[in-house]
């Protein structure tokens, strides 16, 4: 288990000063997919350099299983890192850079035979074990990386956005071998990511930071369903925003009244935040329908019909001003169409939409 | 091909001053290498091809003794001068910023600024000074001086391959379980070794090819194929001087290209 309490890195001083990490805490489980997800300059990489050692927070501490890791140097620390780069050894073949650490830690030569050998099975890299390392594939290099750190089975492996540099196929690929690794080396991996999708597929729990701060903890369907605010409900999947007023909260559901007059359930706010007044509520495009102008909970006339091939999204210009869109997944036989100057009504069962904090 | 714009090959009178200076530098040096294997005693008047100088050369044994003791000299002081600028290169490149790195930096290049006759004025009295406290009169003197001068020679691409090299690997050392000076064994020192080499090299050259500060620190018996070359110049001068500069200028030009070879096999 990694307990981070208050961690602050203020890079600089004086004028130049710049806070990296604004006063963190988080703890993570042992043997849990944890991801810290957000966009590039929010304090994640950094975060993960605190963990591996590379980087002294300015403020607080990180303790692995009760143990202070911020007094150890990183060679101490049983904590390993795939690189962003995978900073593979240049000069060493596929199996002396699996074999690094364990030699480093002066395990018995037989030992280290058999856990790169494995290491290699399991990341499927056997048949080039002798190559060097700048003879391979940036697929293949990712998985020697990822051998590599593995292989002196840390408690913790820290990956940095690992897959950026793969295209597309591979990377879906290296997603769910991720998460299989995951699960049978029992290992905490802590991700850092800035693709949501990434963060959605993969993790138990993810954390969204932003400005050097975690903004929101969940899983991935409490995060992207009940997302606690404005940056997390847009940073992760599209989302419709709409200003409302709550009359009343109690428990999960909050009584919305919407722009049009119109009343409906929502989500009450995760963290709290349910005083009467006026609100954003969130609401996911594929959560909502169309239907005819009179019937729904909000009219407006269709601006833009944008097909996508899996699915199509319609754009509304909603009569109380702003924009909405709705996404529906296209079916073999469509029967319902729309086309952009109609006039139509969104509709959208009670509880999709999120009451979020300010 | 087509850029626009300023282009110096296209300008009046290139090719006259590339071909001047070319002529400059490489015509006295072919002359050189023409007429040491001239069969006359003359280096001006051509008698026709003769081997004759480089066996007058081989069999002198002033030659030989000036030989061997610039070869001893360039050796060590290159071994010296390289192991120095490596430390010098890591303290000036895998350090955080520290105070005074500028002038470190300025302090160890600093024999390519001085004029060199002037170092060679002060450790000609330091030198000095010394020997009359210790009585030692032996090689290390010149050793030392060597060393010296050659340190920012070795230094330079020792540097220049250390600020190329990715930091990620060192810290990927560290965090597979590397104590510093494992990571620099088994990481930094490997990949280093191509800009080590050139560094010795370059210092060799450097060392093997010094008359100024030689000149001053040497003593009595003491030359080297560079300042027995200039003693002979003051005597008769024969083909002998050309077969001895071409057999340098082919160690030189050998160590040239095998230092380029090295650099390059960078990818």
């Amino acid at each position: 288990m990694i307990e981070i309490d208050g961690a602050t890195k203020i890079f600089g001083d004086g004028a130049d000063a710049f806070t990296a990490l604004k006063d963190v805490s988080v703890t993570i489980d042992s043997n849990e997919f944890f991801t810290l997800l957000g966009p590039s300059g929010c304090g994640k990489t950094t975060l993960l350099r605190v963990i591996a050692g590379f980087i002294d927070p300015t403020h607080g501490t990180v303790q692995l299983d009760g143990e202070n890791l911020l007094d150890l140097p990183p060679f101490k620390r049983p904590v390993n890192t795939v690189f962003q780069s995978y900073a593979l050894f240049p000069h060493l073949t596929v199996a002396q850079n699996i074999a690094f650490g364990l030699e480093m830690l002066g395990k018995p030569k037989a030992e280290i035979k058999s856990t790169v050998e494995e290491m290699l099975e399991l990341v499927k890299m056997a048949p080039l074990a002798d190559r060097k390392t700048s003879e391979i594939s940036g697929g293949q290099q990712q998985r020697v990386a990822l051998a590599r750190a593995l292989a002196p089975r840390p408690k913790v492996l820290l990956l940095d956005e690992p897959l950026s540099a793969l295209d597309f196929k591979l990377r879906k690929e290296m997603q769910l071998e991720l998460k299989r690794l995951q699960h049978e080396t029992g290992i905490t991996f802590i991700f850092v990511t800035h693709d949501q999708e990434e963060a959605l597929t993969m993790s138990d729990r993810i954390a969204v930071m932003n400005a050097g701060t975690i903004r929101q903890i969940g899983g991935p369907r409490d995060i992207y369903d009940h997302p606690a605010e404005r940056f997390v409900a847009d940073f992760i999947g599209d989302t419709n925003f709409l200003e409302a007023e709550l009359i009343s909260a109690s428990g999960d559901t909050a009584q919305i009244k919407l722009s049009s007059g119109k009343e409906v359930q929502a989500r009450a706010n995760p963290d709290g935040a349910n005083a009467p007044g006026t609100v954003t509520l969130a609401i996911r495009p594929e959560h909502a329908t169309l239907g005819p102008a009179e019937s729904g909970l909000l009219s407006g006339t269709l601006s833009d019909v944008v097909y996508f091939g899996t699915d199509t999204h319609y754009h509304v210009d909603v009569d109380e001003g702003g924009k909405f869109v709705v996404r529906r997944q296209n079916q073999p036989e469509q029967t319902q169409s729309h086309a952009a100057g109609d006039r139509v009504g969104l509709r959208f069962p009670g509880g999709v939409s999120q009451v979020l904090r300010d | 091909m087509a850029t626009k714009g300023f282009n110096v090959r296209k300008q009046t009178g290139f090719n006259s001053i590339a071909m001047f200076c070319f002529v400059m530098l490489y015509l006295p040096i072919i002359l050189l290498v023409i007429y040491s294997f001239n069969a006359g005693e003359s280096i001006a008047v051509w008698e026709g091809f003769s081997w004759r100088w480089y066996v007058s050369a081989w069999e002198n044994e002033k030659v030989q003794d000036a030989t061997i003791r610039s070869l001893i000299i360039a050796t060590c002081a290159s071994l010296i001068a390289t192991s120095a600028a490596v430390l010098a290169a890591l303290a000036t490149t895998r350090v955080k910023p520290w105070r005074g790195q500028t002038l470190a930096f300025a302090l160890v290049n600093q024999p390519l600024m001085v004029p060199e006759i002037v170092t060679a004025v002060a450790l000609l009295i330091f030198f000095a000074m010394v020997k009359v406290a210790t009585g030692y009169t032996g090689l290390a003197y010149l050793i030392v001086a060597h060393s010296a001068f050659c340190i920012p020679f070795a230094y330079m691409p020792i540097r220049a391959r250390l600020q190329g090299m990715d930091l990620n690997l060192e810290q990927a050392g560290a965090d597979l379980y590397g104590t510093p000076v494992k990571v620099f064994r088994h990481i930094t020192l490997p990949q280093l070794w191509p800009g080590i080499l050139a560094g010795a090299m370059l210092a060799f050259v450097i060392s093997l090819d010094d008359v100024v500060i030689t000149e001053f620190v040497k003593s009595a018996g003491q030359d080297t194929l560079p300042t027995y070359m200039l003693g002979q110049l003051r005597r008769v001068i024969t083909p002998e001087i050309n077969a001895i500069s071409t057999a340098l200028l082919a160690v030189s030009v050998l160590m040239v290209i095998a230092f380029f070879l090295l650099n390059r096999t960078r990818k």
